[in-house]
């Protein structure tokens, strides 16, 4: 079988580490990228099973980075889960409207995060 | 301009007033003209007899004119607020 | 009939004249005036127009030149026939403007400017003084007619007949100063004069048709027997003769005394509009029959201007040719009397005045009588001006015949007529160009009609007369510009009139008039809109005493006081002092200009209101309905306005409104934002430290330590907040004391060292040594602030941060510049707002509010922070509170 990968556009250190703990017990392959620019790139370089997106990045934010996403062919159909900080209803509707498979808020809990991604890629 | 208290019909007797102030205008150019004709006329007792005619009968007409232009308070134009004077 | 017989009955009725003159003032006085000022009587006051020149003239005219005489008549005729479209609006003008004379209109209309004043009144002196002349001549030759002596002792005569009518007019016509209140006794005189010659006339007229030729049928045999029906009407002078007449009519000066200035209620116009013409129409009546009898029975040589006298005398019918006389005599007087008045006073109110007031500085408000002035200028003006009239008469030595010299005097009226006209129809016509327009008619009538009345050979020489000045033909003074074979007459009215008008109008629409003159212009023009008041007085700071006092000086104590007390009362005041209102300086003006003319009492009232001329606000006031209705829709624009920027002022609220609420929102999600991000380490990795047996102790170790991390970290957020809250609401207290600055440093630079963040700081001791009285604490946070950031942002390999205190514009001011890149442009603009970070977060490890909290607590101190954009690395600059600086 083989390895299922996931890629992690977050820039808080911390937050990686601890979903890169998370799901590479779980058996995934996890790549993170930390800035706003180069990560659709960045997507396209790794083909990644799986998108983790953080909303507030340094340079871009993560509502243009799937709009990037949903728009190009190769990107089209990859699953992204969007995590926010800021937790208001309006940015969980702009996140769907733009195509986000899923939509979670900071703080979020381990099996949560666990589970959504599984049913994901799944 | 209605709210200038000036009434838009105005009432027979102001009419004529008006018109008659418009024949007190006219009377001095009829007068005029016919006062410069003898001119041309070559018989002086013709043109004595005519010049005194036409005399007479403008004295008469503006002595008509006046006694009623006269009959009505101050001698303004019935209707300087309304065009009369504009004209000018 | 003896000579003294004639000289008494002459001297009786002279006395009677005297009598029901007085008789007339006298009831006057008492108020029963009231048939005084009946139409009737104003009806035969303007008779004055029938001069000896008409009597004796006419006659004469008829017999040299048939028909023609009528036009003098004819002209004036139409005037009164086309009173409406005219004389109304003279008249309501002169009433409503308290006009003296013809001058004064016309120097009124033009800005009360007195220089068109001088020009009319000259003109009136030069054109009235061989008018004068031409009565003294006539009463003259009729003395002469029955002397023993023929052509003996005439200049004697005329001496005496001259110092008589100066008498007679200077008693009754200087009694009164105020013009507006009429000459009764004047006019009534006047009044029987014009009766007494029209049934003189009417008289020699009757006896001459129906006794002398036996009836009217064969009366026109004998005029169409006599010479007088070979002459027959030349068109262009009957033409131009009727205009003359006309214009003339308005313009002489007596005439516009009698018709305007005497004017008791101008409804006596409609009465006089065709009573005068009735009269004109019986004075001419037996003209022809006379001159045709008289040149068919007296010998060729006997003068027919005398006829009248002449043809009953031939008859021995003494007592009609005595009548005769008397028309004749009361002719010449009436015209004289009038005449020395009406230009007496434009001399004395436009000449003799405005030289007294300007010789005086500072006016008449010092001392002195102006009534007696006025008076005694108006008496020398009438002695002077018969004076000259009397010259005339010598030194032309009676040349000429009557009719000429009364159209030459015609012509040098009618140079007023274009800017007349103008004065009251047009509102464009400026002071310049009446001015030109009456100096250029002047001249060319000087030039082509006044002085060749001289004759060739006497003050203008043949020789010009045949080949012009210098010998310019194109000057020559009856064929101007080369224009030959016209009639001199003709001539004369045409170039004067022609070239006059054409000047008015040109320099008129060339120049702009002053406000005045609009206002003046407006009312004129629009008489019968505003004739209520001309409002001319903007008020100012004229002290009702002082107007007092010189209103007494020429109105006369009493009417002065009535009139000041009648105002007082108006105004609801007690005493006789009123507010000096616009309104009353207006009226009192009017009173004044009815004493002194227009133009002086504009000048003496200015020079005690400070001069204050018209407002813009004046102008509008008077602006006519068209006018009104733009001010109107202009306020109606301005509410408009106000509506539009009321509604800008919502829209701009509203707007920093939704602002606000958006800030609040972005505020709002930051703060989530970074209280939620901590907290999602912190969750995060205590459930894998709750789960986790699969890890190793460093792991457990780290994750542990991360935890913690965060947890302070999420408490300096919510102290920051706290921090900035409570500096943003002004809650903070100040715990202010006198400290130094080195002190405050030391303390904020041993906070900030940790081994982490190593920068190396150089300081300048000598400078910090500065006393300050300020919270310490606050500042020291304020330092630490900024040296910690440099720390954190620092990018270069040996980390430097250089501490300067220096003055600034009389500031003490601290910078911090490091040996960095600094920060970015974009975030220059945006750093000292909440939660705007460099782009590098996790180096920051605040939650980007440090420099806002700064810059509050500077704020708070009286100081700043700013940020110095120009320098090579990050550089802070902190202005230390000043005030506290100064009592430290």
């Amino acid at each position: 079988m083989e390895e299922r990968k996931v890629l992690l556009i977050e820039d808080e250190p911390n937050i990686i580490e601890a979903i890169r703990f998370i799901l590479s017990r779980d058996g995934w392959r996890v790549d993170t990228h930390s800035d706003g620019k180069s990560a659709v790139e960045a997507v396209r370089e790794r083909a990644p099973d799986l998108i983790i997106l953080d909303v507030m990045l340094p340079n871009r934010s993560g509502y243009d980075i799937l709009n990037d996403l949903r728009g190009a062919e190769e990107t089209h159909d990859v699953p992204v889960l969007m995590l926010t900080a800021r937790g208001q209803t309006k940015d969980r509707e702009l996140a769907e409207r733009l195509g986000a498979s899923r939509f979670m808020t900071k703080p979020f809990s381990n099996r949560e995060i666990l589970e959504t991604v599984r049913e994901l890629v799944g | 301009m209605a709210e200038r208290g000036e009434p838009l019909f105005l009432a027979r007797d102001s009419y004529r007033q008006r018109r008659l102030a418009d024949a007190a205008r006219l009377l001095p150019v009829l007068g005029v003209v016919l006062l410069l004709l003898p001119g041309f006329i070559t018989i002086t007792v013709d043109a004595i007899i005519y010049i005194f005619s036409v005399w007479a009968a403008l004295i008469v007409a503006i002595g008509l004119m006046s006694r009623h232009l006269a009959r009505r308070g101050p001698l303004d134009d019935a209707d300087n607020a309304l065009g009369d004077d504009g004209e000018r | 009939m003896s000579f003294d017989l004639l000289a008494l009955v002459c001297a009786s009725y002279v006395i009677g004249l005297f009598a029901i003159a007085f008789w007339a003032d006298k009831r006057a006085e008492a108020g029963q005036s009231s048939w005084l000022n009946s139409p009737l009587i104003y009806t035969l006051s303007l008779s004055i127009y029938c001069t000896a020149w008409t009597f004796y003239g006419a006659v004469g005219y008829a017999a040299r030149s048939g028909m023609e005489f009528v036009t003098i008549y004819l002209g004036p005729t139409l005037v009164m026939v086309g009173w409406w479209l005219l004389l109304r609006r003279l008249v309501r003008i002169g009433r409503t403007q308290r006009i003296t004379s013809i001058a004064d209109l016309i120097s009124s209309r033009y800005g009360k400017s007195n220089l068109i004043g001088v020009l009319v009144t000259l003109l009136a002196v030069v054109g009235t003084m061989p008018y004068i002349a031409l009565q003294l001549q006539s009463v003259t030759l009729s003395f002469d007619v029955f002397s023993a002596n023929p052509g003996e002792g005439l200049n004697q005569t005329a001496f005496v007949v001259a110092a008589g009518l100066a008498a007679f007019t200077i008693l009754f016509g200087t009694r009164n100063l105020d013009m507006n209140a009429r000459h009764h006794g004047v006019v009534i005189a006047i009044a029987v004069e014009a009766v007494v010659k029209l049934v003189a006339l009417l008289a020699v007229g009757i006896f001459v048709v129906f006794i002398l030729a036996g009836g009217p049928g064969s009366m026109m045999d004998v005029i169409s027997a006599s010479p007088i029906a070979e002459q027959s009407i030349r068109p262009e002078r009957w033409t131009v003769l009727i205009a003359l007449s006309a214009m003339a009519f308005i313009c002489l000066p007596r005439m516009f005394q009698v018709m305007v200035v005497e004017n008791y209620d101008e409804r006596h116009l409609a009465t006089a509009s065709w009573a005068f013409p009735l009269y004109l129409f019986l004075m001419s009546l037996f003209v022809v029959p006379i001159a045709a009898i008289g040149l068919n029975v007296l010998p060729d040589e006997a003068n027919p201007d005398l006829f009248v006298l002449t043809v009953p005398l031939e008859f021995d019918r003494d007592a009609l040719a005595l009548l005769a006389f008397l028309g004749g005599f009361s002719s010449a007087t009436s015209m004289v009397i009038v005449a020395a008045i009406a230009v007496s006073t434009m001399v004395s109110n436009h000449v003799v005045m405005p030289i007294w007031l300007s010789q005086r500085q500072g006016g008449a408000t010092v001392s002195g009588d102006v009534r007696s002035v006025v008076t005694l200028s108006r008496r020398l003006s009438i002695a002077g001006l018969l004076a000259l009239g009397y010259l005339y008469y010598v030194f032309s030595g009676g040349g000429g015949a009557l009719a000429a010299i009364g159209l030459i005097a015609f012509t040098g009226m009618a140079q007023v007529m274009p800017a007349l006209v103008g004065a009251i129809f047009w509102r464009g016509a400026t002071r310049y160009g009446a001015a030109a327009g009456i100096t250029v008619g002047f001249t060319v009538w000087l030039w082509s009609s006044f002085l060749p009345s001289f004759g060739a050979g006497g003050i203008i020489s043949a020789d010009v007369f045949e080949n012009g000045p210098f010998g310019i033909g194109m000057l020559r003074p009856q064929a101007l510009f080369g224009i030959d074979g016209l009639d001199p007459l003709v001539h004369a009215v045409f170039w004067s009139l022609l070239l006059n008008t054409f000047a008015f109008c040109l320099v008129s629409l060339l120049t702009l008039p002053t406000p005045l003159e609009r206002l003046q212009g407006a009312t004129f023009v629009n008489v019968f809109r505003y004739s209520e008041n001309a409002p001319g007085w903007t008020g100012g700071a004229a002290e009702a005493e002082d107007l007092l006092m010189m209103s007494q000086r020429i109105l006369g104590g009493r009417e002065a006081q009535d009139l000041f007390i009648s105002e007082a009362q108006s105004q609801g005041k007690e005493g006789y002092l009123p507010d000096v209102t616009p309104a009353f300086l207006e009226r009192l003006e009017r009173e004044m200009a009815g004493s002194v003319g227009g133009a002086t009492a504009h000048a003496m009232l200015m020079q005690i209101t400070g001069g204050e001329a018209v407002s813009v606000e004046d102008l509008i006031k008077v602006a006519d309905e068209a006018q009104q209705i733009l001010e109107y829709s202009s306020q109606l624009e301005a509410k408009s306005a106000e509506l539009g920027r009321t509604a800008d002022q919502l829209q701009q609220a509203n707007e920093k409104l939704v602002a606000l609420s958006v800030q609040k929102d972005g505020f709002l999600s930051q703060i989530s934002h970074e209280l939620r991000t901590p907290m999602t380490s912190i969750r995060s990795f205590s459930e894998i430290l709750m789960q986790g047996e699969n890890m190793s102790s460093g792991e457990r170790q780290r994750y542990s330590q991360i935890i913690h991390d965060e947890a302070i970290r999420l408490t300096r957020l919510l102290d920051d907040l706290l921090d900035l809250s409570v500096l943003e609401n002004g809650q903070v207290t100040l715990n202010e004391r006198s400290e130094m600055l080195d002190a405050i440093l030391d303390r904020a630079i041993a906070a900030t060292a940790t081994p982490e963040q190593y920068i190396e700081i150089q300081r300048e001791p000598p400078m910090e040594a500065v006393p300050l009285f300020t919270d310490g604490d606050r500042l020291a946070q304020v330092f630490i602030n900024l040296i910690s950031n440099a720390g954190k942002y620092c990018d270069a390999e040996e980390p430097k941060l250089q501490i300067e205190v220096h003055m600034l514009d009389g500031r003490r001011v601290v910078d911090f510049i490091d040996n960095g890149t600094g920060v970015p442009p974009d975030v220059q603009k945006v750093m000292f707002e909440k939660f705007a970070r460099g782009t590098d977060h996790r180096a920051a490890g605040g939650a980007g509010l440090g420099l806002a909290i700064c810059r509050e607590v500077m704020k708070r101190l009286g100081g700043d922070v700013i940020y110095l954009p120009d320098r090579e690395g990050s550089a802070f600059r902190v202005v230390l509170p000043e005030a506290r600086q100064a009592a430290a």
